[in-house]
């Protein structure tokens, strides 16, 4: 586990060929972890017959609302949580 | 249909997908094939899919009930729902991970998965149609207080909003605010205000007026 909850973290921008669990609505958005999920197998290998080995860490970022979408004025103290795996993540 | 060319090694009847719709005949085709090649025994596929309709919002319902009156069990159940709902004889399944998450006076969440329909069904039993459906799965991120104002939910001003997107291995039950007015209501008789919408974080459960 590289990252620990409170860490700010940045959502990798990349597209992805094939099957990801990563929403385009979060690539390129910053946030925190919020919570460590644990370690579960890789959906992107899984997802084509392999056995998704090695497992990845699997954290629970949060976004601010104005961060992912800043055109709806939402309120303030409201954020959207998503399940994110490691290699997604950067350092912020 | 088209009669496919037959070059490859396994026989088979004829495909056809008369009166059937094609998601159905695809995920026949699929069965049938798994079947014949001996990675899924016929048998475990029905007991699966039994097993996942025999699943009800009632179950959650249960385990809703019995944190609201019990303190140390709503702990638990914050702190590993698997385990909580065992002690109910529920089995929640080794994975996916089953978290719950509290809505208080400051806090409100509601849950969706953007990318297909990921719910926790072990413990609900099917999602609702709407939970599965595009406008639901974008405007509960984009617009979630326009969504929740159409479910008849307002949210005061100081209510931080959470909207947790399930896109991997980890399912969300919330678990809604007991209703004022419920005090004197027995775990049986909370268990039935406890409906599914309110465990997606959709509805707040209420106390029926007196007849």
């Amino acid at each position: 586990m590289t990252f620990r909850a409170g860490d700010r973290v940045r959502v990798a921008a990349r597209s992805h060929e094939g099957h990801h669990r990563t929403p385009g609505y979060v690539k390129g958005k910053s946030g925190w972890v919020e919570r460590v999920h644990g370690s579960f197998r890789n959906p992107e290998t899984r997802a084509y017959g392999t056995d998704g080995l090695p497992e990845q860490a699997l954290y629970q970022v949060c976004f601010a609302q104005d961060e992912l979408w800043p055109e709806a004025r939402p309120h303030a103290a409201d954020r959207t949580c998503v399940d994110i795996f490691e290699h997604w993540l950067e350092a912020e | 249909m088209r009669e496919h060319e037959h070059d490859h090694d396994h026989p088979h009847d004829p495909i056809t997908t008369e009166g059937e719709a094609p998601a159905a005949a695809r995920a026949r085709a699929l069965e049938e094939l798994l079947v014949e090649k001996g990675v899924v025994q016929r048998e475990d596929v029905r007991a699966r899919v039994d097993r996942l309709v025999s699943r009800s919002p009632a179950d959650g319902a249960r385990l809703v009930a019995r944190a609201w009156v019990d303190p140390e069990f709503k702990s638990r159940l914050l702190a590993d729902a698997r385990a909580a709902a065992h002690e109910l004889d529920l089995d929640a399944g080794p994975s996916p991970v089953v978290v719950a998450v509290e809505n208080t006076e400051s806090v409100h969440h509601m849950v969706v998965c953007t990318l297909c329909s990921c719910y926790p069904r072990a413990l609900l039993g099917p999602p609702p149609a709407w939970y599965k459906s595009l406008p639901y799965r974008s405007r509960a991120v984009s617009d979630p207080h326009g969504v929740l104002a159409e479910f008849g939910v307002e949210l005061d001003d100081d209510v931080e909003l959470r909207v947790l997107d399930s896109t991997a291995d980890v399912r969300y039950l919330v678990l809604p605010r007991r209703p004022d007015g419920s005090e004197g209501l027995s775990e049986e008789e909370l268990a039935a205000l406890v409906t599914r919408d309110s465990m997606i974080g959709v509805a707040q459960p209420v106390v029926p007026a007196p007849a």
